[in-house]
């Protein structure tokens, strides 16, 4: 098994969707394409007790084929890390596990080994998530009460960054804001293999006072899906070619 | 990531799907991000630790280095592995866990209660022995941390090797405190330098047990800390040079810490001599403690204590 690209939106938020269409189901559409959803919810530090509205943070998740977890500002950096490490073994273990059932047809699941060969395929996967090729585009909501979280989110960013390159794989980031009022997100930083100078990132921005988390998703599935497209041409590939592994 | 809470009470039975051996629960030993750890007691009646979890990946892949560092002839890298297997709860679902030995050891943090300077030294000197090799077996320990460490018949035992990585590959599991990436201080390469880091931070939680955040300076705040610590004063400049990057290996930062604590033992022993009835006992252990770590230079610092 040669090691393939995983694509993956990383979703920061810290309230409800209250405009548009259904994140839920944008998320859904996003993993038809070959693209994991994670969402990370942020609660301020000084808050106590689970704050409304973030519920949704799990269902788009779930929807999206990807983990998603709810975080005070503190942990924020070693949850995005650990979450876009956990999609990523998921999605290999999605592949294997079908692979296994090609095999060995049946419902296999690599759960359902026995300890030895379990024990050997856990390597493999282990094996691919250090070797594998990733992209992600990070999608920020910056509405007004987010605005304190942002430096945080960027040191988060940045933690990521070290983490994942680290490994022998290649990765790739992009940064995108929402709301926007014209195009609903704003590019913040183009595709890089590094998060590391990203100064003035969320320093002009514009937030009403609504939260359009499903739209915005799908202008991230848009933007993901004309990169790949573009390299792709760059590399004289087959732009169609089933992506994945 | 939903944490599954396993309160198996005690005398519980805990048979595996594949092999068939039942194991009884004691008592719960501790929890941790992937798993419930319990002693328990086989069929022929040994005691084992016994760590039960969901994920069932992961903890095969802790299995897997069990698996390897009970083959490292000769040191004792970890707990020796004993069974792995699956376990059907009474509701009928399933969950992997797997038995190794029980290290009956003290937590580091209420060993060192009352205790001089010269542990820190000592006790860094037999961690990076253990470092030494494991790093000369082509990996590194990772998420190295006190709660990671016992101390069991005078000998600092590591258990948990969850966060074991070979060199040259991406570290995966991590605590902030103790991690170079969270300072700003280098990569998350597994590479002996990023062991060495944790060893200088569980030194610096020597001279502050509650550990401290990087603040907006990290280094600076790493600095401070280290300046205003009377117990890291004999330290001082050996953890400097490996932050600075200065030391590459468990070897070099064992002899320079050995180097320490020898001067010390020329510069100090009348005001020794003076404390020595009141710390005799003390002396013994770690005079014991020194000659099981297999110091080198264990014969210049025994002559000391004793
Ligand atoms: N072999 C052992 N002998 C004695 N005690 C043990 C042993 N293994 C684990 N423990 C106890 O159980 C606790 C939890 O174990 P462990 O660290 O393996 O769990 P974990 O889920 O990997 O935790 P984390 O990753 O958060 O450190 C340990 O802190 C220790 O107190
Ligand atoms: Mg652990």
């Amino acid at each position: 098994m040669k090691p393939g690209r995983i694509k993956q939106i990383l979703l920061l938020t810290d309230g409800c969707s209250n405009h548009g269409e259904d994140p839920v189901v944008v998320a859904a559409l996003a993993r038809n394409q070959g693209i994991t959803v994670n969402v990370i919810g942020v609660l301020d530090d000084r808050q106590n007790g689970k704050p409304q509205g973030l519920e949704e943070v799990e269902s788009i998740a779930e929807a999206g084929g990807g983990v998603s977890q709810i975080v005070y500002q503190k942990s924020l950096s070693q949850t995005v890390q650990m979450v876009t490490r956990q999609a990523m073994t998921q999605t290999i273990q999605g592949v294997v596990n079908k692979e296994l059932q090609e095999i060995l047809g049946k419902n296999q699941t690599i759960e359902e080994l026995p300890p030895e060969q379990r024990g050997e395929v856990v390597e493999v996967v282990d094996e691919l998530g250090e070797s594998s090729d990733l992209e992600v585009l990070v999608l920020v909501d910056t509405s007004a009460s987010m605005h304190h979280k942002l430096p945080t989110v960027k040191e988060a960013l940045f933690d990521l960054s070290l983490s994942l390159n680290a490994r022998s794989g290649s990765n790739q980031f992009s940064v995108y804001a929402f709301p926007d009022p014209k195009k609903t997100i704003t590019k913040m930083v183009d595709w890089t293999p590094e998060l590391g100078e990203i100064h003035g990132i969320f320093s002009k921005l514009n937030s009403g006072g609504y939260t359009p988390t499903g739209p915005a998703l799908k202008e991230a599935v848009y933007a993901f899906a004309g990169k790949p497209l573009m390299e792709r041409m760059r590399n004289e590939e087959d732009p169609y070619e089933e992506t994945g592994f | 990531m939903k944490k599954q809470v396993f309160d198996l009470s005690p005398g519980s039975r805990i048979t595996g799907k594949w092999n068939g051996r039942t194991y009884t629960t004691i008592k719960k030993l501790g929890a941790g991000a992937c798993g419930t750890v319990f002693l328990c007691r086989s069929e022929q009646g040994d005691t084992y630790a016994l760590k039960v979890g969901e994920d069932s990946s992961r903890m095969m892949l802790e299995v897997n280095m069990l698996k390897k560092f009970s083959k490292v002839q000769g040191v004792k890298l970890g707990p020796s592995f004993v069974d792995v297997d699956d376990w059907i709860n009474p509701s009928g679902r399933s969950f992997p866990f797997y038995v190794m030995e029980y290290v009956d050891g003290t937590p580091l943090p209420e060993f060192l209660k009352g205790k001089t300077k010269d542990w820190v030294g000592i006790f860094a000197i037999q961690l990076l022995t253990d470092l030494e090799n494991l790093h000369h077996a082509g990996y590194v320990f990772g998420d190295l941390k006190t709660e990671n460490l016992l101390i069991s018949s005078s000998r600092v035992r590591w258990i948990d090797v969850g966060g074991v990585t070979a060199i040259g590959r991406a570290i995966k599991e991590y605590t902030e405190f103790y991690d170079r990436g969270y300072w700003n201080l280098g990569s998350r390469k597994a590479e002996a330098t990023y062991d060495l880091f944790a060893v200088t931070m569980i030194m610096m939680e020597m001279g502050y047990p509650k550990r401290f955040d990087k603040g907006s300076h990290p280094y600076k705040t790493l600095e401070s800390k280290l300046a205003s610590s009377s117990v890291l004063k004999p330290y001082r400049r050996i953890i400097q040079q490996c932050w600075k990057g200065k030391i590459q290996n468990a070897a070099d930062m064992k002899r320079a810490l050995s180097d320490i604590l020898m001067k010390r033992s020329g510069t100090n022993s009348s005001r020794v001599q003076k404390r020595r009835s009141a710390k005799e006992s003390e002396n013994r252990e770690l005079a014991t403690l020194t000659l099981t770590a297999g110091v080198v230079f264990g014969v210049s610092v025994l002559s000391f204590f004793l």
